[in-house]
């Protein structure tokens, strides 16, 4: 539904996106994510026609934005639920943007209420609105035109706990009803639960991409943590099955996956109080792929490989 | 993602989707500049003012004085003054207050965009013009003279109501050149009359002086002598081309490349 090809764009000679491609799919919440500064904005604004890129185009259901008839009717965008008149009240802004679209009152009311902002804070103006708030206005104008696309920067900031799980739940269902869903962060336990991809970008380009479960197995090597209960016999077991134990924590990091480590207690007849992955979390991938200290000393052999495997999976 | 060739991506379907038109788009125009404090204030401030200054022109004028073309100069000097206001803010608004990312994410069209807030200041100066209209035609009644009307032509209506025009789309023009609200404003009220100054006290530039200085050229109008020679018609021609159309010009092709931040 949303297909980026090639998207550019430089700023006297800085690359702030750099080469990009990705596709989101109907049906399946997409994440973008990335650090401070590594190009989603922008990478968003040129996708709704706000920035012209300096190479590459993007098209949405099959149009470019600028060709979209009345576009908010079709993609709902969110870019900064802040860049609103400050004098203006929350329901006259989405009045604003129902009577651009051609939408009836009743819509403007029954968006408000999804989002759950009483009759009495629509009607304060939105300098007074506290940050969730304007989230939330931001939300419902997103929705206004009951688009099939939505693209999102950043909509869960501001938010509270609560505030998260409604918005996660709400894009998860708007998913569920064949609707594309694009939404940036910088942070990635917020996207995790939500998004059915990940887009992982940095410094401009794209480091990896893929689904969550593809994206974890890209830190191939096994690895578990174990917490026997005689920690010198197992050592001594694992070693003699060829495995090499390093003390980590409590316990011990083995180089093995813990289904082999269960074999080997079990052959030994040994207890275990505790066994789990030893595998690098995605945050760390993440962390790792993105971080520019990373990617200017030498690259580790772990990121070398994901590099490769988001150039596989984008061609 | 390699998926994109195994599954092509559904198209939109227009068929039934409604198109943003152009006089949608003006009404949005026209609600967005009363909706906010800044534009209710700036209204309420050209009614107010509009009285005031009937009430106090009564109280000051001559008997003689109280005729409707008299009473019309001074019902509209508040809006000449407060309506290109309304026209910078309709245009820099967009860009302090950082709604052009909204706006033009659902009318992609700037031109379209552009041309809606035009015609909106434009109305709203028609608007504000009638209205002056009446207010002087109460008053002129209520000075109860019988030759109050004698001296209004159709002239006196077409070009007064073309100055107030002009002036509203050189808040425009402002606006659009400068894309900053107090950056427009200072530029509307500080550019011309500083031009006048050294027009008016520099003696060599006194003959060039109502082809360029557009206070000199529509010195007359502002006076209220309404009966204009073709050479005066010429030199707020030529004026407006200089101080309103070229920064006019200047300023929609910025808005039209500018990066909408
Ligand atoms: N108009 C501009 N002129 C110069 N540089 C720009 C401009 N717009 C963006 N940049 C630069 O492009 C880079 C990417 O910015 P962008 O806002 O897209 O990052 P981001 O991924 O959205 O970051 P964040 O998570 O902080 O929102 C930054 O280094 C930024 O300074
Ligand atoms: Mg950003």
């Amino acid at each position: 539904m949303i297909n980026v090809k090639n998207l550019s764009r430089t700023y006297g000679g800085y690359a702030a996106v750099d080469d990009i491609s990705f596709t989101c799919r109907p049906g399946r919440v997409t994440g973008f994510l990335g650090p401070n500064g590594a190009g989603k904005t922008t990478a968003m604004r040129m996708m709704v026609g706000l920035t012209t890129p300096t190479h590459g185009e993007t098209t949405i259901g099959g149009y470019h934005y600028h060709d979209i008839v009345n576009p908010g009717r079709h993609v709902g965008v969110l870019l900064d639920a802040s860049a609103q008149h400050a004098g203006r009240t929350g329901r006259e802004i989405l009045m604003v943007g129902a009577k651009t679209m051609g939408l009836p009152t009743t819509r403007v009311d029954e968006m408000l209420a999804m989002v759950s902002l009483t009759e009495s804070e629509a009607k304060r103006k939105l300098r007074n609105y506290s940050l969730g708030m304007k989230q939330r206005l931001g939300i419902a104008h997103a929705l206004l035109g009951d688009p099939a696309v939505l693209i999102l920067d950043e909509p869960a900031n501001g938010l509270d706990p609560a505030g998260i799980r409604w918005m996660r739940d709400l894009l998860k269902g708007y998913a569920r009803r064949g609707g594309t869903v694009l939404l940036s962060s910088h942070l990635l336990n917020e996207v995790e639960l939500v998004a059915d991809e990940l887009i992982l970008i940095g410094r401009g380009r794209i480091v990896a991409q893929g689904d969550l479960k593809s994206l974890s197995s890209l830190d191939s090597a096994d690895s578990a943590l174990v917490t026997p209960v005689d920690r010198d016999a197992l050592v001594a077991a694992l070693r003699q099955e060829g495995h090499e134990a390093t003390p980590e924590g409590e316990g011990l990091r083995v180089s093995a996956s813990p289904r082999e480590v269960s074999r080997v207690s079990v052959q030994h007849g040994l207890l275990l109080n505790d066994l789990r992955s030893g595998a690098k979390g995605l945050e760390d991938l993440f962390l790792e792929l993105t971080s520019p200290v990373q990617r200017e000393s030498a690259p580790s052999p772990d990121s070398l490989a994901a590099v490769s495997t988001s150039k596989e999976m984008s061609r | 993602m390699s998926t994109t060739t195994e599954q092509p991506s559904p198209t939109f379907d227009f068929s039934e989707t409604p198109r943003v038109s152009f006089s949608q788009l003006v009404s949005v125009e026209l609600r967005k500049t009363v909706d906010t404090s800044a534009g209710k204030w700036l209204v309420s401030a050209v009614l107010a003012l509009t009285a005031a200054v009937i009430v106090l022109y009564f109280a000051i004028a001559d008997d003689d004085q109280l005729v409707f073309e008299e009473f019309l100069g001074f019902a509209a000097s508040p809006q000449g003054f407060l309506l290109p206001v309304l026209g910078v803010l309709l245009v820099t608004s967009e860009w302090s207050q950082r709604t052009a990312i909204v706006t033009f994410a659902l009318a992609p069209s700037r031109t379209k965009v552009i041309g809606a807030k035009i015609v909106a200041a434009l109305l709203m100066a028609f608007l504000a013009f009638a209205g002056a209209i009446a207010v002087a035609a109460v008053a002129t009644a209520a000075a109860g003279r019988n030759d109050g009307f004698s001296d209004v032509t159709v002239a006196t209506f077409v070009l007064f109501l073309g100055l107030q025009l002009l002036n509203v789309l050189q808040g425009v023009a402002y606006g659009l050149i400068l894309l900053n609200t107090p950056a427009a404003i200072v530029a509307f009220f500080v550019l011309p009359t500083a031009s006048s100054i050294v027009f008016t006290s520099v003696s060599s530039l006194s003959d060039l002086a109502p082809w360029l200085d557009i206070t000199t050229a529509q010195s007359p109008l502002v006076n209220g002598d309404f009966s204009l020679t073709g050479e005066q018609l010429g030199q707020i021609g030529v004026t407006a081309l200089i101080w309103i159309v070229l920064p006019f010009v200047a300023g929609w092709f910025r808005v039209m490349r500018a990066e909408i931040k």
